[in-house]
């Protein structure tokens, strides 16, 4: 049986499917065999963040409608053997997922997968309903802002009514907080929520804190999943939190401000 | 700008490389755009046949239709295997 996570957050542009193929990724070169299915409908986009854009062949929705088998449209990615990538579509048919689709693809592929890591749309739509419907853990990425913090409290109340957990009396999903585009030197001055904050309002088990990093662009330019890069702080913060979730004590980190050296410091500006 | 600034600039440009995938992502996607409706059936149906001779990855056949002011195209591609004895 596969463990289903989803990657959501109520509002757009949070970082979802950056964390996403991060996750993805990093769950697969542990060994364990993971799918990541992007539920974007009509906006693919994981492909491009995973570098397989050219390699898309068939999607989701062809899969749903029988014009194309699982194994057809699952990409084997060429890093790592363990982990396969699904696309969506790009219809404008907002009706295209269905859930008995949805439900007999992912059922399919518990058979075969340890993890399936949804990469959930913004807003709180069709596609974001079904990429969470089924979901066993949720990663909910927010932003240390504003509405992004309520959107995810808003995410969290239809997590908690509306999931197929919910809805048939089971164990809740368990949810994760994982707080992205974290600036610890704008916290510090007192422009920007702190974990504490965000932890505070939202009470979620903090999964990871992500640091806003200029690594990450250069890892959607090459279409390689950020946490290859293992230089990178946000690439390292990725590495934590697919531990984390595996059950590893590992300290948290990126949350305070990086003790710059003297080549370091030579180095900003 | 420091002379520190010109060694970090020096890196490996990566804005290039989304430039190109871009460019050939989104000529892609037109193009499929105004090809003929049947395309997708015709390129499952050549995978079929030619899966029945030989075992090609299931992306190894591309039909690429391109039309210009006086004459439209099929392009056929079909990527064989490497070392196939049968
Ligand atoms: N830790 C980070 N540091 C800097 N930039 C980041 C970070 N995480 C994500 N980004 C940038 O933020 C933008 C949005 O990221 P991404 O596409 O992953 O968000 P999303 O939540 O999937 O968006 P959407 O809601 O549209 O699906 C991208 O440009 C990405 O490069
Ligand atoms: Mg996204």
């Amino acid at each position: 049986m596969a463990r289903i996570i989803v990657v959501t957050s109520g509002k757009g542009g949070v970082g979802k499917t950056t964390t996403s193929a991060a996750i993805a990724m990093g769950l697969a070169k542990k060994g364990h065999k993971t799918a990541v299915i992007d539920f974007d409908v009509g906006l693919r986009n994981l492909d491009l963040i995973m570098g397989c854009e050219r390699r898309v062949v068939y999607d989701f929705v062809n899969v749903i409608n029988g014009e194309a088998t699982l194994n057809q449209a699952l990409i084997k990615d060429k890093r790592c053997n363990q982990l396969f990538i699904l696309p969506a579509s790009q219809t404008r048919d907002k009706d295209a997922l269905t859930k008995e689709g949805v439900g007999k693809v992912l059922e399919e592929l518990s058979k075969t997968f340890k993890y399936i890591v949804c990469d959930s749309p913004a807003g709180i739509e069709r596609g974001a309903n079904l990429a969470m419907y089924f979901a066993d853990d949720a990663f909910v990425v927010t932003n240390p802002e504003v509405s992004s913090v309520r959107d995810s409290d808003r995410m969290l109340g239809i997590l908690a009514s509306k999931s197929k957990r919910a809805e048939s009396g089971d164990e809740p999903i368990k949810e994760y907080l994982l707080l992205s585009r974290y600036d610890p030197k704008r916290v510090k001055l007192g422009a920007m929520l702190s974990v504490e904050d965000v932890q505070e309002i939202l009470s979620l088990h903090l999964l990871g804190v992500i640091p806003e990093s200029e690594s990450v662009l250069n890892a959607s330019n090459s279409g390689t999943p950020i946490i290859l890069d293992e230089d990178s702080d946000a690439g390292q913060a990725y590495s934590d939190v697919v531990a984390r979730y595996l059950g590893e004590e590992v300290e948290h980190r990126f949350i305070e401000e990086a003790k710059k050296g003297l080549f370091g410091r030579l180095f900003r500006n | 700008m420091s002379l520190l600034n010109y060694f970090k600039t020096s890196k490996p440009k990566t804005a290039a490389l989304a430039k190109e995938r871009l460019q050939i992502l989104i000529a892609h996607e037109k193009s499929m755009q105004n090809q003929p409706s049947y395309l997708p059936e015709l390129q499952k149906d050549l995978l079929a046949v030619i899966q029945k001779y030989i075992e090609v990855d299931q992306d190894a056949v591309s039909v690429v239709f391109d039309s210009d002011d006086d004459q439209e195209t099929l392009e056929l591609n079909i990527i064989l295997p490497e070392h196939q004895h049968t």
